[in-house]
């Protein structure tokens, strides 16, 4: 198939690329712009390892066609350390453990963003429902919950202490 | 000595946590080089057939092919026991499952590779198949393996005691055949590898082989790729980036790592392969069908006189781990508990299925799940406590075990008591009301195995630590990261050894160039094994440290204490000042220039050191900093002299004990878990994070294996390839887990420390189990509990109609659908068969499908 120029806005930079128009946003993530955090897990888009924010909503970029993306904000993992600095959920991954392997955390950590920018105060069966679409198979999950608790506490914490 | 620790036993994050949440970590299939190729691979349709040819005109024509490889560019057969060379990258003769490797085409896109794969012409001659263990034993012809008569890979044999004597002095006996179903790691990384050959400037000609790869085992890797490539290991690196989980399934050297670098040889080009999720589950190597006939003696106060098990696993086609699997099977069943009388036949079988393997609990946790349902069937027969048993049949150490395995720590007591109290199990335990009910059970494991597969002296884990004048500290450990935390616990006790902070600490793993040899990440080895040896190291690095220092604080080198990135001579007074010593050592020790050195050596005598100064002091006192350790398991750790002796003996054993609460809905047959509790004897917990992580996961797989995870065959052919088929429990399903970290500090561990990875996993499934039966009054003596086993069960409790879930047979059972798991709903049309394959004759004998399962 024959490549064609498309544009594509990710992390708040914009690339020109060719691609074929059956090219996959996950491997022109991966292997045209070298954005390897997002990941390829299973065959059928049952994993949740690639998910991306299109225009802020959480999407499996392995079954997305790179050139559908255009002219709209693809955020990766890549992009979710804030101003310089590990965002607070992920530090909080670090520290409670909700990482383990660290294959799936990408996806995680997509999917947290969107859960946390929609509902900053989720309930657990919340945060339940809301990561069943990645799978994890280290954790047990368990320590991801206290991880996003303790996120959502940091920045109760930070947006008081810039608001004083 | 120190009162407390500094680092060890406090949590922390684990070192390379930012790499995984930022995804700036590389994992293999992240890695490209110059020129690179895609491999693809060719894998069998067809689960037994000669190969007469295969014909690559067509594929070779493909625009983007440059090399294909069949088992003809690598001929040498390997395995990962030295007893069990029967495996060849590419098949030379014929394939034994479906899905075996049999060519591999590197191309210059992926399109191109899988056209070409499409136009590789193989003729086969189908041979009779086989797919259920005790079928295959019985078989006398067109044997999977022509050197393993009747299909049995290994039998073992083992009595311990007089089983025969404890069974008549019993006053109870139980006895039942149970069995656990094909399970698979599901790690959420796809095998991937690269390989990649460098010019030898002296010949000309292709020189050293680097491979990248998804491998828990390094060292292994580069063993048999030197065999296989008849290449020195000295003209072989093999780098293990970061690993997005193992549990047991790269553990050995899974085909693609060969094939890579075969390919990359014949390209003459870096080639990287990583698997689809399909080839995966093909790759397999997991925990095999498991089928235990265990016959169990009691006295009516419910010691327990002897046990006896005869266990039969269905390892698939090739050798595997499996003499390790069945053996474990034997030696870790008597020996949680004080069992004077044991005997154990064990047979690993061949099917033309994907080889079983290594899997997180290797060997012991579907012959747990059946001891421990039976001690449970015994304490309701007998109407005792499934605690007190528990209790009364403990070991006492310092001992050793009726199958020679010795015990020094065994905080089993202690965990029992822990999810008891928790659980409140004296007042819940049968008072739930019908449909709702918890169960206890408990589990061991090694903390790694005492005898390595390769017969030699060498240590099992080596560890250099260098030190130079910045006052930074490099580890170099062979030790695999596998996402279990292996760099951080050897930082941690680098760190906590030399008294400096884990920041300075950079460990470099898994590298066979620069890092010293380490078996590798299996049989939960490494906290014990590397841990002691970077322990060692430190210490050796440490006297080093300790004579420069001495002689600047003018005192003997046992006054010194290393703490907090200071050495000070022990009773200065430093607590108060502490803080702004270290603030001050650690920026004049990121300068270190001349004149600040000068400067110190003019002022007076003082009565600390920055851990910079003493560095640069150790240095200029003997030129270099450098440390090494290495842990061998003390020979009295080994085991006994008997044939199959060296599988099972560990310098020392973790416990667990858990106790499930479930509820079982009786209109849907659906189990659901509400809460698990756990307690883990891990030694001393080293990073506490990690240690509850550890288990949590555990517990959480074996809840998959309890409820609904199973690979389901159709003859030889995967039903369920794909994470949404295969159904490992996803947020929406997982319980809340409550873990309680036993420390029964074990003199061999380093600080103590055992294992805290595997040993959980077994009692997940048994505790689930026992208490679905005070739930609802059945006992399920198959996993996985699915909704089918369990409706199969309450309607033959109603119908008061013995039914052996293990052998398939339920006169309730509806017509219309399969009721009891696995193969007989798949009655369709599965893989071409050949005219004399058992299953074909046994379709043609009875048209109707017969109500007795087992052509799986």
């Amino acid at each position: 198939m024959k490549k064609e120029l498309i544009e594509l806005r990710v992390n708040g930079r914009i690339h020109e690329l060719a691609a074929e128009p059956n090219k996959l946003l996950l491997d022109v993530l991966r292997h045209d712009l070298g954005l390897t955090g997002s990941k390829r897990g299973c065959d059928d888009s049952s994993c949740g390892a690639c998910t991306v924010l299109i225009d802020g909503i959480p999407m499996l970029s392995c079954t997305l066609l790179a050139a559908s993306c255009q002219g709209q904000e693809i955020t990766t993992v890549e992009g979710v350390a804030e101003h310089g600095g590990l965002a607070a959920i992920q530090q909080a991954y670090g520290r409670w453990g909700g990482a383990q392997c660290g294959y799936c955390t990408p996806g995680f950590m997509m999917t947290v963003k969107y859960l946390l920018a929609n509902n900053p105060d989720p309930s657990e069966e919340e945060i339940r429902n809301a990561l069943s679409g990645n799978l994890c198979r280290c954790t047990g999950y368990e320590q991801m919950y206290q991880a996003i608790r303790d996120a959502i506490e940091a920045e109760r914490k930070g947006l008081a202490a810039s608001s004083r | 000595m120190q009162k407390e620790f500094s680092i060890i036993g406090k949590p922390v994050a684990l070192v390379d946590a930012a790499q995984k949440t930022t995804g700036l970590g590389k994992y293999t299939d992240d890695l490209s080089l110059p020129g690179m190729l895609v491999g693809k691979i060719l894998h069998s349709p067809y689960p037994h057939a000669r190969i007469r040819k295969i014909d690559l005109t067509r594929a070779r024509a493909v625009q983007g092919v440059v090399a294909i490889v069949t088992g003809q560019d690598a001929p040498t057969s390997y395995g990962i026991l030295p007893i069990g060379h029967d495996e060849h990258a590419l098949v030379v003769d014929k394939v034994r499952y479906v899905g075996d490797n049999i060519a591999c085409v590197a191309a210059t896109t992926e399109a191109a590779a899988e056209n070409a794969l499409e136009l590789i012409d193989v003729e086969y001659e189908l041979l009779p198949a086989w797919f259920d263990p005790e079928d295959s034993m019985k078989a006398e012809s067109n044997l999977i393996h022509e050197n393993k008569p009747h299909n049995i890979e290994k039998e073992y044999h083992h009595v311990f005691g007089d089983p025969e004597r404890g069974l008549a002095e019993a006053d109870y006996v139980a006895e039942a055949r149970y069995m656990a179903n094909e399970v698979t790691h599901a790690a959420m990384e796809p095998h991937s590898t690269l390989a990649s050959f460098e010019f030898d400037p002296q010949t000309g000609k292709q020189g050293r082989l680097t491979v990248w790869s998804s491998t828990q085992v390094p060292y292994y890797l580069q063993h048999k790729l030197s065999l296989v490539l008849d290449m020195p290991m000295s003209q072989i690196r093999v780098i293990k980036p970061l690993v997005g989980g193992g549990f047991g399934g790269k553990s050995e050297v899974i085909p693609l790592e060969i094939i890579a670098a075969v390919a990359a040889r014949a390209a003459k080009t870096p080639v990287k392969i990583t698997y689809t999720r399909e080839e995966v589950f093909w790759a397999h190597r997991g925990r095999p069908r498991t089928i235990i006939d265990l016959k169990t003696g009691v006295k009516n106060d419910g010691r327990i006189t002897a046990v006896r098990a005869r266990v039969v696993q269905d390892g698939g086609g090739y050798c595997s781990y499996g003499p390790v699997t069945i053996l474990y099977s034997g030696a870790l069943l008597g020996a949680l508990y004080d069992i004077p009388n044991v005997q154990y036949d064990g047979y690993r079988v061949l099917t033309n299925k994907p080889a079983c393997g290594a899997m997180r609990g290797h060997g012991t946790v579907n012959v747990r799940f059946a001891f421990e349902s039976q001690l449970d069937e015994i304490c309701a027969h007998l109407k005792l406590d499934a605690a007190a048993v528990r209790r009364k049949n403990l070991l006492k150490p310092p001992c050793v075990t009726v199958n020679g395995l010795r015990v020094l720590s065994y905080g089993l007591p202690e965990c029992i008591e822990k999810v008891a109290n928790a659980s409140q199990w004296p007042v819940r335990r049968g008072r739930l009301g019908r449909g709702r009910g918890i169960g206890m059970a408990c589990s061991h494991y090694v903390s790694g195995a005492a005898n390595s597969i390769i017969k030699s002296d060498m240590p099992h884990s080596t560890v250099n630590i260098k030190i130079d004048r910045d006052g930074g500290v490099v580890v170099y450990t062979g030790a695999s990261e596998i996402g279990q935390g292996s760099d951080t616990m050897t930082a941690q006790i680098v760190a906590e050894v030399l008294g400096c902070s884990m920041k300075r600490v950079k460990v470099i793993a898994a590298d066979t160039d620069l890092t010293p040899i380490d078996l590798g990440s299996y049989s939960s080895r490494v906290t014990l094994m590397s841990g002691n040896a970077a322990q060692r190291a430190a210490e050796d690095v440490r006297k080093k440290i300790e004579q420069a220092a001495a002689k600047k604080l003018n005192c003997s080198q046992e006054e010194l204490v290393f703490r907090g990135d200071l050495i000070w001579r022990r009773g200065a007074e430093l607590e108060n000042t502490g803080e702004q010593l270290r603030a001050q050592g650690r920026i004049e020790g990121q300068i270190l220039r001349e004149s600040v050195l000068q400067e110190r050596k003019e002022q007076d005598a003082r009565d600390h050191l920055s851990f910079e100064e003493a560095v640069v002091a150790a240095i200029d006192f003997s030129g270099t900093l450098t440390g090494t350790g290495s842990y061998a398991p003390p020979a009295d750790a080994r085991g006994g002299k008997f044939k199959g002796a060296g599988v099972g003996p560990s310098p020392a054993y973790s416990y667990s004990a858990q106790v499930a609460e479930v509820s079982v809905d009786e209109e849907t047959g659906q189990v659901t878990v509400h809460k698990i509790w756990a307690a883990h004897d891990c030694g001393r917990a080293l990073n506490p994070v990690a240690v509850e992580g550890q288990v949590v996961g555990s517990v959480w797989m074996g809840l998959g294996q309890a409820l609904q995870e199973e690979m389901i065959w159709k003859d030889g052919l995967l039903m369920n390839p794909g994470l949404l088929e295969y159904r490992s429990p996803s947020s929406v399903e997982s319980p809340e887990i409550e873990t309680f970290i036993v420390e029964s500090v074990d003199p061999e561990g380093p600080f103590g420390a055992k294992e805290a990875g595997e040993g959980s996993l077994a009692a997940t499934i048994p505790a689930i189990a026992n208490a679905i039966y005070d739930a609802v009054g059945i006992r399920l003596r198959e996993a996985p509990f699915t909704p089918e086993r369990v409706l199969a069960a309450l309607r033959a409790q109603k119908s008061q109609k013995k039914v052996n879930m293990t052998e398939g047979v339920d006169p309730e059972r509806p017509v219309s659908f399969r009721e009891h798991g696995g193969s007989l709903c798949f009655r369709g049309k599965g893989p071409t068969r050949h005219p004399l394959d058992p299953a074909v004759r046994e379709q043609s004998k009875a048209e109707q499908p017969s109500p007795v399962g087992g052509d799986d």
